[in-house]
């Protein structure tokens, strides 16, 4: 209560101060606040503007002295030699190679691991293995270069005489058990989504646990496991260092995996460590390569949430 | 009509359940397979970098002699920018989760951001490298600065933590806000004062997960500018620098068996780096679990 009997926040009583502000000062800042966590929600915004105008402006630049077409359709990719082509075949086919090499580990064995999570394990087990087994994805790029290369690729070499140095094979083997958590810890987090019901029946029906897990479980937790799956093939697409250090730097047209090859991200770091001077051609081609990049993972990405929305089995 | 017989059941159901046994083997065998692979991986390293691990190794700089070759520059540039990307990225993030969350919860904007953020959130690395090297080095004039690569981690973290931050905000039950606008509080007083407290254990573990990634990161730094050889550790926010991941990479493109070894030893400093941040992560939320308990 204030002197005169009304009630106020900001006056004395008892000679005690309130510790509740003047309204005029409680809601002035709430504005102002409000405005800059707004601003602060817009950088995400900015930063896809960023990336799209970066790279389509230095694309444009680059397609005014290089045709559309031969990009797309060229099958010959020389833009640091004398004769140059600018054919982005070649290292589509490399990305393509130590894509499809990785989704072939990661889909088998991720699949194999979740469902082996999901269940098939003990409480106790699970909680030990599923943390352990993410490890695998913290672990930095560089350290599964280092593995792909000095360990990988010599086991190789040792069984076929046939494979180079650089290939893309033991790349591909390596990115796979990198992605691997990805895989299986998204899938088995839409397989635990199953409702214990659809086990009970088809459990009730006679079916073994082999057939509860692959035509009751998997058939319902479908729509997880194909987003995870693309996601991981995106990730798998935008790997640099993997690539950068295991599978050479020869953009061939080929679909051999045992040869040198380069990849879409391996080439971007080719030509920034060759320091080729800003505003040259040969610096163009690393933003039409990444627009290229952008474009197709972004394109994974948005196919990925359309599944999850378009397919999901809602169960409540 | 099919009629199975009892027999022919009998048969049949013996052989669904070797099938199921042999299932679950492979299943097993399936994870025995990448935890094998993780296990090779740190043998491999341990094996190869333990000997080179010492206090010369620690505080000097890199050297053509591989017996010389030292980690400090790399550590510090690595602290320096890694350090810029954590303030950056949660001052941003946390403001932007905290708009999404708390103040416009539906309409278009907010989905709009909502689906920004998960598209970002898959955009390779290296074209966030591309971003930064224009943005940052060329336009803003930053150049190959610790400043410019550590605002590019930040945008790189930036939707990793969002994501957190909205997720440790969500979890804050609505009674406590309710509670706080009967007693007359103002909206930035009940997050300041009751909404934050609760939700910054989940915001920081959020933060150091996202960090962690971007210690590991190569890419974007090698596009932005990093360079793998200085022989000096970055003195202020504009000097050049380079980066644990980078300086590996340069000691594994060399040919000599040697530098790999230095490589090894590299490895082993960045994953204790990784560890000890990923133990703190775990640390700091017991210790929030506790005094928010008692």
């Amino acid at each position: 209560m204030g002197p005169n009997g009304i009630i106020g926040p900001a006056t004395d009583l008892d000679g005690v101060r309130s510790s509740v502000p003047a309204p005029w000062k409680r809601h002035l800042p709430e504005g102002t606040i409000k405005l800059v966590l707004l601003l602060c929600s817009i950088v995400s915004i900015l930063t896809t503007v960023g990336i799209v105008s970066v790279l389509f402006y230095e694309a444009v630049l680059f397609f005014r002295e290089v045709s559309i077409l031969e990009f797309i359709t060229g099958t010959k990719w020389t833009p640091l030699f004398a004769s140059k082509h600018f054919g982005i075949w070649p290292l589509l086919t490399g990305t393509l190679l130590t894509t499809v090499g990785a989704m072939l580990v990661a889909l088998p064995l991720g699949l194999l691991s979740a469902i082996y999570l999901s269940e098939y394990a003990p409480d106790l087990v699970r909680q030990v293995l599923k943390p352990v087994l993410e490890v695998l994805a913290g672990i930095p790029t560089v350290v599964y270069g280092f593995f792909a290369l000095l360990f990988v690729t010599p086991i190789l070499r040792s069984i076929s005489d046939d494979i180079a140095i650089f290939n893309a094979l033991s790349p591909a083997i390596v990115m796979g058990i990198m992605i691997l958590p990805m895989v299986s810890s998204l899938s088995e987090d839409s397989m635990r989504g199953v409702p214990r019901s659809l086990r009970e029946a088809a459990y009730a029906l006679g079916a073994t646990k082999l057939e509860v897990a692959t035509r009751v479980v998997v058939p319902a937790a479908l729509s997880g496991i194909v987003a995870a799956f693309i996601l991981a093939m995106s990730r798998a697409i935008g790997e640099t260092m993997i690539v950068a250090i295991a599978a050479g730097s020869n953009p061939d047209f080929t679909l051999n995996p045992l040869v040198p090859i380069q990849t879409m991200t391996g080439y971007i770091v080719q030509v920034i460590l060759g320091d080729a001077p800003t505003g040259s051609l040969a610096h163009k081609t690393i933003f039409a390569v990444g627009s290229s990049l952008f474009i197709i993972t972004l394109g994974m990405n948005l196919v990925s949430q359309a599944v999850v929305r378009r397919f999901r089995e809602a169960y409540e | 009509m099919a009629i199975v017989e009892p027999t022919d059941f009998q048969r049949r159901m013996v052989r669904r359940k070797w099938q199921g046994r042999a299932f679950h083997l492979l299943c097993l065998l399936a994870i025995l397979i990448g935890l094998s692979m993780l296990g090779a991986l740190l043998y491999n390293i341990i094996s190869q970098g333990w000997d080179h691990i010492n206090w010369q190794f620690l505080t000097g700089f890199p050297s053509r002699h591989p017996e010389r070759a030292g980690i400090y520059g790399p550590l510090v540039g690595s602290v320096y920018v890694v350090s810029i990307a954590a303030v950056t990225s949660f001052t941003l993030g946390v403001g932007a989760a905290i708009f999404l969350e708390e103040y416009t919860t539906r309409g278009w904007f907010v989905r709009v951001v909502q689906t920004n953020i998960s598209n970002l959130a898959g955009v390779p690395s290296i074209v966030y490298g591309l971003l930064g090297l224009e943005i940052f080095a060329r336009t803003l004039g930053l150049g190959s600065s610790v400043l410019a690569g550590g605002l590019t981690m930040a945008l790189l973290a930036l939707p990793i933590v969002i994501i957190a931050a909205e997720e440790a905000l969500r979890a804050v039950p609505p009674s406590l806000r309710e509670g706080a606008y009967a007693l007359g509080a103002t909206r930035w007083q009940t997050i300041w004062h009751l909404v934050l407290p609760q939700a910054f254990p989940g915001i920081l573990t959020g933060v150091i997960l996202a960090v962690s990634r971007a210690i590991g990161e190569a890419a974007p730094l090698i596009v932005v500018g990093a360079v793998a050889f200085i022989p000096y550790a970055p003195d202020g926010p504009l000097s050049n620098f380079t980066v644990l991941p980078l300086q590996i990479f340069n000691w594994i493109s060399r040919p000599q068996a040697e530098f790999h070894e230095v490589a090894a030893a590299g490895i082993l400093v960045l994953l204790a780096v990784l560890l000890s941040m990923n133990g703190v992560a775990v640390l700091l939320r017991l210790k929030f679990q506790k005094s928010s308990e008692g």
